[in-house]
């Protein structure tokens, strides 16, 4: 048993905390991350540099670490300072690519942005319900149908389309110029698109891709778990300085026992999130991993939107202005809650597995 | 023990809702439902349609242009318009001023400023909180210094609501420095048109805008705008925040939520199925809606026992907490309905065809940040637990 990080991930948080601190800073998100494409090119590019994506994928597929506690390594920092760059749907596509046997080297290098358009309108987490189809035309491959919520979109160049042909779902890969994109920044910041598919050209990139998609997703809500890990570290730091600053009665708020063990409380469920994550992390690849990842998943929706309220309410109305950092931490930490399955729906495949 | 409505009640509670039927705009209850920014024009035709049937104030005495109602009789009309999504009547003149005039001014300022709050002459805002005092209300330090006639004012006041469609401004200001921090504040009437007075928007969470701060340099106020007496503003301070905590409660506000949030669940497909069929979400929904049942009574109860005495004691704050924590459990619930589609930033998101969500519920998620409010603004929450530990304890 040893719960330190290695050296080289203790060099990777090193390196991105330092490099987002000072490339990242709160001002600079506000600019980004509220304005379509919601991504800054030139930060993008010095993140690839940095190793933010080549942690993301195995030494065997071009990159240098792959594990899950790289994964979450390199999103703990992007959730520590809120950054809005789409590298989840960097790392799903990744994944695929991977399981797929194809090249990524220029999607590692950051010259290359992907996004996963696998989530439909009706938002239904469940493959089973997707309705977007794929036909053989002889000449090449055409979709249709609309792909809904897709983070990244407005920045990514390429889209892997999870699509029906007959029974098999299958993955294609779609320019983004050949569709129609429709993108929008998000409450909590961030872009995402709708993606329109009318007989649009694809080209096949795996034929039976249940299975990738299944664990690509894994690998994604793992990450939405480490990076509210990292926001709710913040979070927490957050209202701990304005405990001990900001003074009513003559003393500082802090003082009072009422928001002191509020604050303990907030602290004991980070803890928990954390070993969740970590179980989560050291679960990856595993039999386990999927009940390991709902589960993780699950608590994270629970704690994450506690943690945002307990944050807001001991800041009070200062919390609830845009000017305020916490009032954007308390917003992702929410909407995560809303990425690829929600505390309900986690709950649930956890409880699906007791009557089996 | 009857839980219901007298005969009296009831012909009252079938005579609002006739009303509301009659002359609430369908389009205008259809944008208060989707929880849209109101025009100023909006709210002020809604307030002259309510003054034209002399139901602005209803629960002001008769000689003052009110109806004189008891507070189960203005529960059923607020429960009834909020039920109705009839737009919510800007409460700063109607809910606040008005009460603390009738209460603590002199007959001159009654016959003056009340005409002009049911008639909407005056729109006032409140000029209570600033950057050092919130939940410490009394150690504010705005100060009105005396200078012959007139009051001199300096300072910052914030999280004024709707400020920024206002022409007059009620503020708590500091007139003596000796003794403890409540003795020394005075109520006082500021028309936002005078010199020195610098009204600045403040942007919200979602994004949105809807509270200012207010600068005050060497504003010149005639001692005649004082309510009530010099250093006794802290009395009238209270009986005010009392009536505003009365009008947060909004019973009729979660009784509309609700019914919103199971319309949602209804009309919601995820994964080939309802949203209400899913047994998770139904059993947070009946979970919110057992609690919602219980505080329609806890507020029946005590609006009954209020009614003999004209006194509320404690039982505003215990609303204040239960019912806002009520509400933003729905508010949350309205948020997750929504699943993936709550993503959009409110005024970045696609409409028409490309629309992730109906109009009406597009804005959940925004509506849940922004009322995180609830349990913060109207003294916090905290607050509202130490005024009734002081009562319990009396520490």
């Amino acid at each position: 048993m040893d719960f330190t990080p290695t050296d080289d991930r203790r060099m990777l948080t090193e390196t991105l905390d330092r490099f987002l601190a000072a490339e990242y800073p709160v001002e600079h998100r506000m600019k980004i991350a509220y304005d379509l494409p919601c991504h800054d090119a030139g930060l993008w590019a010095q993140l690839a540099e940095l190793g933010a994506l080549g942690a993301l994928l195995p030494e065997e597929a071009g990159g240098f670490g792959g594990a899950g506690f790289d994964v979450t390594t390199v999103f703990e920092a992007l959730g520590r300072t809120l950054c809005p760059e789409p590298v989840l749907g960097a790392l799903m596509a990744l994944r695929l690519l991977q399981a797929a046997g194809q090249d990524a080297t220029d999607v590692l290098e950051g010259t290359r942005r992907m996004a996963l358009a696998v989530g439909e309108a009706d938002g239904s987490p469940e493959l089973d319900d997707i309705a977007c189809t794929a036909r053989d035309e002889g000449d090449g491959w055409r979709l249709s149908g609309r792909k809904s919520v897709v983070y990244g979109g407005p920045a990514a160049h390429a889209f892997l389309v999870a699509a029906r042909n007959g029974d098999a779902l299958g993955l294609w890969e779609v320019d983004a110029g050949a569709a129609e994109v429709a993108g929008y920044a998000m409450i909590d910041g961030g872009g995402a698109a709708e993606l329109l598919l009318s007989d649009t050209r694809g080209r096949l990139v795996m034929a039976d891709a249940r299975a990738a998609l299944e664990d690509a997703l894994d690998w994604g809500r793992l990450a939405l778990c480490a990076e509210a890990v990292g926001a709710m570290d913040r979070a927490h730091a957050l209202t701990i300085d304005y405990l001990r600053t900001r003074k009513q009665f003559g003393r500082p708020i802090g003082a009072f026992q009422a928001l002191q063990h509020r604050a303990v409380d907030m602290g004991i469920e980070i803890e928990q999130a954390r070993s969740i994550t970590i179980h989560a992390a050291g679960s990856m690849g595993t039999p386990g991993q999927s009940r390991a990842v709902s589960m993780a998943k699950s608590l994270i929706g629970r704690v994450g939107r506690q943690i945002s309220e307990e944050a807001v309410q001991m800041h009070g109305g200062i919390a609830m202005t845009w000017e305020a950092a916490i009032s954007h931490y308390a917003k992702r930490l929410v909407m995560i809650d809303h990425q690829l399955g929600d505390t309900d729906t986690h709950l649930a495949r956890v409880m699906a597995a007791y009557a089996a | 023990m009857d839980i219901h409505y007298s005969a009296d009640d009831l012909a009252f509670q079938a005579e609002v809702k006739a009303f509301l039927r009659d002359n609430l705009d369908a389009a205008l209850a259809a944008r208060v439902a989707a929880g849209a920014e109101l025009t100023r024009a909006e709210m002020e035709g809604w307030h002259a349609t309510l003054n034209a049937r002399g139901w602005v104030a209803g629960h002001w005495p008769r000689e003052a242009g009110g109806q004189g109602w008891g507070a189960v009789q203005r529960h059923i009309f607020d429960e009834e318009c909020a039920l109705a999504n009839a737009p919510r009547i800007v409460p700063f003149g109607v809910n606040m001023l008005g009460p603390v005039l009738l209460a603590f001014g002199t007959p001159g300022q009654q016959a003056h400023y009340l005409p002009r709050i049911l008639d909407d002459t005056d729109w006032w805002c409140q000029g209570y909180s600033e950057p050092g005092a919130g939940s410490d209300l009394a150690s504010l330090r705005t100060r009105a210094v005396r200078e012959g006639d007139d009051y001199v004012i300096n300072g910052q006041k914030t999280w004024t609501t709707l400020g920024q469609h206002a022409n007059r401004i009620f503020c708590l200001v500091r007139t003596a420095t000796e003794g403890k921090p409540q003795e020394g504040i005075s109520f006082i009437l500021v028309d936002l048109d005078t010199p020195g007075i610098e009204m600045r928007p403040i942007r919200l969470i979602e994004g949105g805008y809807e509270v200012n701060e207010v600068f005050f340099t060497d504003v010149r106020v005639p001692v005649t705008n004082l309510v009530g007496k010099e250093n006794q503003g802290w009395t009238i301070a209270k009986y005010l925040l009392g009536h505003e905590r009365t009008s947060i409660v909004g019973v009729g506000f979660n009784l509309e939520a609700f019914e919103r949030v199971r319309t949602m669940a209804r009309n919601i497909r995820r994964g080939g199925r309802r949203l209400i069929e899913d047994p998770l979400f139904a059993a947070r929904l009946a979970q919110i809606e057992i609690d919602l049942e219980a505080l329609k009574l806890t507020n029946l109860r005590m609006l009954a026992a209020a009614e003999g005495k004209g006194q509320l004691g404690d039982a505003p704050s215990m609303l204040k907490i239960k019912g806002t924590v009520i509400r933003q459990a729905l508010n949350d619930l309205a948020r997750r309905a929504l699943g993936p589609a709550a993503a959009p930033f409110p005024s970045e998101a696609l409409e028409g065809n490309l629309a992730l969500a109906a109009p009406e519920h597009a804005a959940a998620a925004a509506d849940y940040f922004n009322n995180r409010k609830l349990s913060i603004f109207g003294g916090s929450n905290e607050i509202q637990r130490n005024i009734v530990a002081k009562g319990l304890l009396g520490a």
